[in-house]
């Protein structure tokens, strides 16, 4: 058994899937170079007021209440990408017949999916689900599917063997649906000579007086494969259900794109937020359809006449040296510039696999807090990596450890409350140098686990610790006899007084191959404050000269 | 048919249980002390048969929430036998102060307790206002870097690290399953740390509350008031040197560079604990710590 899915009106829906408010409105769609723009497609209320596909677009703009859209290529391949993957969430083997249309081969789902009549209603939902409202048919052969689901509204299911039947009451028009498609896969010369056929043989068989399948399935074979030739017959075996051809499987490609051409830039970041919205639930759809996850999303926006808006774009999204010690930041920004447009880039790294639209709208809008576009936005594409979910099971006695999706929202706060590069776990380097450590992102699954009888055998003395002061303090040591005698800094009143006791010195050195070497002598001292002792690390700078308590002891 | 009421008295600010029989003979009221006998009163005051008409009777039965007996908090460890010992650990789902002036240990303690934690597996935090922390010392003392989020603060003034704090502080209470959240004041100026609303630390220990985290907070001086369940008063440090292994005031020191530095003696007071219902103590202990390299 196979299932066809079709979209009806397919230019006109792929709108639709990028702008739901426009359902209830008079629609057109137009194409063409200005000023020569007419009417290609336009929904079935805009074709109750008067429009016509071929009308100009200043004829059609005199119509008031009518919306009009220029036709979208990226919209529809978006939504032709949709419908293959709401054929492929069912079955594997899924033909690409044209852009409004797929076949599903059904062979084996029923003990999956339920019987035939359910996985027909089924596939419905999904469709709608992607902002697809599509017929779905199911029959016993690919070609009565697909006149199935061009002809008749919502679910059919045609029991095997009465295909004739079913069928007979449709339009012969229904055997050159695929003229239209057939723009965009073959050539325009082959379509113009398909398209000539194809209204020749239909005006012949108006002429016959056949208006439908069934007028068409009793005509004599021989009479007509003489008057008609091959083509005839060809046609009449599609009006009774008994043409058949196999199958050829096509593997949609893993992407998951969605993509928003606006009519009028956009400027604020709060509007941009309503479309991401729509964007990242198209994409979770899709994606939540395939059994998939994601783990990065790409968000490229096309700004408008970048030179002479803000000056500051021209150094904006190049790393500076501090992002650059930072290797593991959670979004990176680029800028391409071409001509009068340039597109501006964020990429939005998640530390596990996560499928969820609103949390992915959260950080997208704290990132475009953090890093704002900064130019009129006039096209938005949004790309999500696929990736296998997590599959990963609590366990009753493990300790408690954050939510994977609740955490990645805090971090993006925090980094946008104290900085991206300021927040993360710690990563020791491997030198000699003092506070050589960098920042990375933390994560909370994927640790290993803790031995805890050894941890708490472990348990024990203290170690002393040192608390840094970032940067170090400038210090004037005064020296008598050659030993420390008196400390004094001046950003920090309480760290100055009588050096009362010292260790020390100790003499370390490194990186001398390179630009930063260091040497420098160390003491531990404790100073006599205000009201106690503290213990302070004083370092002398050999290379760069100068005293610098570095911390103290606590 | 016996029927009990759980109420909150918002004008009395008090729990208060009822106990009451409806349409059954009058039964004698039972005393106080027959009611909530230690152990389970909540029990014996739903299972208890009485019944009163007048208003004074059924008041009889009426008892102060803060005289119910609550769960205790679960204890874990600090990290540090001494400090388990005085203080029997730090309990979960409260506010703990450690406070002390520069050089008393507090840093030392707040180490331990992120060492032991993480040696339990849990994720921690470090809310760090004046982005102090060492990370050397930190793996010195056996905390696992990566299990300890790092959030520094106090780039720059200390109005805006502690404005950063306390928003950071909010934002990781909310998203829960934290094991230890620190709170880390210990470099703010007294001045600059009191200016931090009680409503705060209310909000804060409200946060906290019934959830598996322990709040720590160190500063120079107490700050959360009657918000914190246990406070840690630190007092001022001894070093130790090796070689001599003589206390700094000895009268012979030997030369300085023939020293090194092994470690603190360090002082701790319990000012306060509300964990057993017991009166205020305050009990000091001294323990000592040693440096990284003093092996």
């Amino acid at each position: 058994m196979f299932a066809c899915i079709f979209v009806p009106n397919f230019h006109v829906a792929a709108v639709f899937r990028a702008e739901p408010e426009l359902r209830a409105r008079d629609v057109a769609i137009f194409e063409g170079k200005p000023p020569l723009e007419k009417v290609f497609a336009m929904n079935e209320s805009a074709g109750r007021v008067g429009i016509a596909p071929g009308m100009t677009k200043a004829q059609a703009e005199l119509c008031s209440e009518l919306t009009l859209r220029p036709r979208s290529l990226l919209q529809e391949s978006v939504a032709h990408a949709a419908l293959l993957d709401c054929a492929q969430s069912f079955s594997p083997r899924v033909e690409d017949v044209a852009a409004d249309t797929v076949l599903v081969d059904l062979e084996g789902m029923e003990s999956l999916f339920g019987s035939l009549p359910e996985i027909g209603r089924s596939l419905f939902r999904r469709a709608a689900d992607l902002g697809l409202d599509g017929n779905v048919a199911v029959a016993s052969n690919p070609d009565a599917a697909v006149l199935a689901a061009r002809g008749f509204c919502g679910v059919t299911v045609i029991p095997p063997g009465q295909e004739a039947e079913f069928l007979g009451s449709l339009p012969v028009e229904v055997l050159f649906g695929d003229r239209i498609e057939g723009k965009e896969r073959e050539g325009k010369q082959k379509e113009d000579v398909w398209g000539k056929k194809s209204e020749c043989l239909l005006a012949t068989l108006k002429r016959w007086g056949i208006c439908d399948l069934r007028s068409l399935a009793a005509l004599p074979e021989i009479a007509l494969s003489e008057r008609l030739g091959q083509g005839g017959l060809r046609l009449q075996q599609l009006a009774r259900g008994a043409a058949s051809h196999t199958l050829v499987p096509v593997e949609a490609p893993a992407v998951f794109e969605e993509a928003i051409e606006l009519e009028h830039p956009i400027v604020l970041l709060e509007p941009l937020a309503f479309l991401l919205n729509r964007l990242l639930e198209q994409i979770c759809a899709r994606l939540t359809a395939r059994a998939l996850a994601t783990q990065e999303l790409r968000l490229t926006l096309e700004l408008q006449n970048l030179a002479g808006v803000d000056p500051q774009l021209d150094t904006f999204g190049i790393p500076s040296e501090s992002d650059a010690s930072h290797s593991t930041v959670q979004s990176s920004a680029q800028y391409f510039v071409s001509g009068r447009q340039s597109k501006f880039c964020r990429t939005l790294r998640l530390p596990l696999p996560m499928l969820d639209p609103k949390l992915f709208l959260k950080l997208l809008q704290l990132d475009l807090n953090a890093h704002p576009p900064g130019a009129p936005i006039m096209k938005i594409h949004l790309t999500a990596e696929p990736a296998r979910p997590r599959s990963a099971q609590g366990g009753l006695f493990l300790p408690p450890s954050p939510e994977p999706e609740k955490l990645e929202l805090t971090l993006a706060r925090i980094a946008g409350l104290v900085g991206e590069a300021r927040a993360g776990s710690l990563e020791l380097l491997d030198t000699y140098r003092a506070d050589g450590f960098r920042m990375r992102r933390f994560v909370s699954e994927g640790l290993p686990e803790t031995n805890r009888r050894e941890a708490a055998a472990e348990e024990k003395t203290a170690v002393a610790a040192l608390r840094r002061f970032r940067p170090p303090l400038r210090a004037t040591v005064t020296l008598e006899n050659e030993d420390l005698a008196r400390v004094v800094c001046s950003k920090k009143r309480e760290v100055q007084g009588n050096v009362l006791w010292k260790v020390g010195p100790w003499r370390s050195s490194g990186d001398w191959w390179e630009r930063e070497a260091w040497a420098r002598d160390e003491w531990d001292i404790a100073l006599q404050n205000a009201d106690s002792v503290a213990l302070y690390r004083l370092v002398h700078d050999l290379l760069g000269g100068g005293w610098f308590v570095e911390g103290t002891y606590d | 048919m016996s029927s009990a009421v759980v109420s909150t008295s918002a004008a009395q600010g008090r729990l208060c249980v009822f106990a009451i029989e409806e349409g059954g003979e009058v039964c004698p009221q039972p005393s106080e002390a027959e009611l909530f006998t230690e152990g389970r009163p909540l029990q014996r005051a739903f299972s208890t048969s009485s019944f009163s008409t007048s208003k004074d009777a059924r008041l009889a039965g009426i008892t102060p929430a803060s005289r119910l007996a609550r769960p205790a908090p679960e204890m874990v460890s600090s990290g540090i036998a001494a400090m388990d010992d005085l203080t029997e650990g730090l309990p979960r789902g409260c506010l703990t102060e450690i406070c002390g002036p520069a050089s008393s240990g507090r840093t030392t303690l707040l180490l331990a307790a992120l060492a032991a934690s993480t040696r339990r597996g849990e994720c921690c935090v470090l809310v760090d206002a004046s982005d102090a922390l060492d990370p050397h010392s930190a793996a010195a003392a056996g905390v696992e870097l990566d299990r300890l989020l790092w959030v520094r603060c106090g780039e720059n003034s200390p109005e805006k690290s502690l404005e950063q704090l306390l928003r950071a502080t909010d934002l990781l209470l909310d998203s829960g399953g934290f094991g230890l959240i620190v709170l880390d004041l210990g470099d703010l100026p007294p001045q600059a740390a009191r200016r931090i609303p009680l409503t705060t630390w209310f909000r804060f220990r409200r946060a906290v509350e019934h959830t598996p985290t322990v709040l720590l907070a160190v500063e120079r001086q107490s700050i959360a008031g009657s918000c914190s369940s246990l406070l840690i008063k630190l007092g001022p440090i001894k070093p130790r040197a090796r070689v001599s292994e003589q206390p700094m005031d000895s009268q012979f020191p030997p030369p300085s560079h023939a020293q090194v530095l092994t470690g603190l003696e360090i002082t701790a007071e319990l000012v306060r604990s509300r964990m057993d219902r017991k009166p205020v103590r305050s009990a000091e202990i001294t323990f000592s710590s040693r440096t990284a390299w003093a092996g």
